[in-house]
């Protein structure tokens, strides 16, 4: 499978009833996809609005009505909109149940890096210092490694996103939980060995008995 | 009653070096028609306050790619790499904001409030130079007002009297600049008879508002 399929499948079994999610950019927006069957999510997209459903057909484009990306979206029946104080006032104001990031970087304490590496990128933190200081649940969806190089590592190396631990980290190889006592391998990949995470890991990871398979949401015909 | 203004006019009241705020996110909601009279008349020194400075000829984007920006004070720069180019050449000063924090800024500024207490960006760069306060055992940054010389917005519609609506994800930051500025001048998709727009429906009350831009004729 997919990697970027596969931590999207993953993560959408982390979505529950009747909650307001917001998904970031890029692999986490591949997580609306897998929303499991009897589950109903609100999604937010900070721009401001929450209720919104795929790109409308061809030629029907509303200049006005676009997700966060400036791409074109439609709204569902009982969609909101508003503007960019009541957008924040969701996330930072805990109203968020959990939001999906992407990561550049997750350190022992889990702690994430996503906005920015010093003199190669800057592209800004948009919303996602917010993000992560105000949601419920902070969840990154991101691969274990970048160019053979560990994305979890000791300490982070570039600049933090938020000094909060984030609650969860789901990747291509496994599920990791920062806990007080370190950062605890809680599921592992389908067909992947706790040998080769610790291998492809950066910092220690606390392992427990033993490591179970990582269940998936299924792909729905929709 | 007052007449509406052409965006020429609009672009002629903006000095060379005035700090201007603008609606906004990724050029959804931006005022489109007041950029290219700015950029026609060849503005120069601006500061920009928005959400991003969207895609190059996008938005703000336009203001960018002529060279009328000095400076931005933005939450994200990353999908215009002419912003990114001109940072790295020294040719524009960015300031990169949490989003969250500078629609709060602006409002803080617009509330006649002396700031605001926020959790984002305690223990990052952003928190480098300002003030940590601990309250009930939390801590936060002290975020300082946001005001600007000109507020420009783009609006839905506008009646005779300034009253202004929005639509959809074209309102973001709007409403709020609305208030944090010395001169608002807005654009309208529509100009509509004083009582067209329902009181609850009035987003911006016109009494904000300095100049209307006149539709394209």
């Amino acid at each position: 499978m997919d990697p970027r399929e596969l931590i999207a499948r993953r993560v959408a079994l982390e979505l529950r009833d009747r909650t307001l999610v917001n998904l970031g950019i890029g692999l986490p927006t591949l997580v609306a996809r897998y929303v499991p069957e009897g589950i109903s999510v609100a999604f937010q997209s900070e721009n401001g609005i929450i209720g919104f459903g795929a790109p409308p057909p061809n030629g029907m484009e509303d200049p006005n009505l676009t997700d966060a990306g400036g791409g074109f979206i439609s709204a569902l029946p009982g969609s909101v909109s508003f503007d960019s104080c009541v957008s924040f006032m969701l996330i930072r104001g805990g109203h968020l149940a959990m939001t999906v990031l992407g990561g550049l970087q997750v350190d022992a304490e889990g702690r994430l890096a996503n906005w920015m590496v010093p003199g190669k990128l800057v592209p800004g933190m948009g919303g996602a210092m917010d993000l992560v200081s105000g949601a419920q649940r902070v969840i990154v969806a991101m691969q274990h490694a970048a160019r053979g190089q560990p994305k979890i590592v000791p300490e982070l190396t570039l600049p933090p996103t938020a000094a909060r631990p984030v609650s969860l980290v789901v990747t291509d190889l496994a599920v990791l939980e920062p806990t007080p006592q370190g950062l605890l391998l809680r599921e592992r990949a389908p067909g992947v060995s706790v040998d080769e995470i610790v291998a492809a890991t950066g910092a220690e990871l606390l392992i427990v008995g033993d490591v179970p398979e990582m269940p998936i949401a299924v792909a729905r015909a929709d | 009653m007052r007449h509406a203004i052409s965006s020429q006019k609009a672009a002629e009241l903006i000095p060379d070096g005035a700090s201007i705020m603008f609606g906004g996110f990724m050029g959804v909601g931006s005022p489109d028609r007041i950029f290219d009279a700015l950029v026609a008349r060849g503005a120069r020194g601006l500061t920009v306050i928005g959400n991003d400075t969207a895609r190059p000829g996008v938005g703000v984007g336009k203001l960018i790619d002529a060279g009328c920006v000095v400076r931005a004070i933005v939450s994200h720069i990353g999908t215009n790499p002419v912003t990114q180019k001109k940072m790295i050449a020294g040719e524009i000063d960015v300031d990169l904001t949490p989003q969250g924090t500078l629609a709060e800024r602006i409002r803080a500024a617009g509330a006649g409030l002396g700031g605001i207490l926020t959790p984002t960006g305690v223990g990052t760069v952003v928190a480098e130079g300002k003030q940590v306060i601990e309250v009930e055992g939390r801590q936060y940054l002290l975020e300082l007002p946001l005001r600007a010389d000109f507020a420009l917005l783009h609006a839905h519609e506008s009646d005779y009297n300034c009253n202004l609506t929005y639509r959809l994800t074209a309102t973001n930051f709007n409403p709020v600049m609305a208030f944090a500025a010395d001169c608002v001048i807005a654009e309208a998709n529509e100009i509509v008879p004083v009582g067209v727009i329902p009181p609850d429906a009035v987003r911006t009350p016109g009494v904000l508002v300095h100049h209307l831009v006149e539709r394209p004729q």
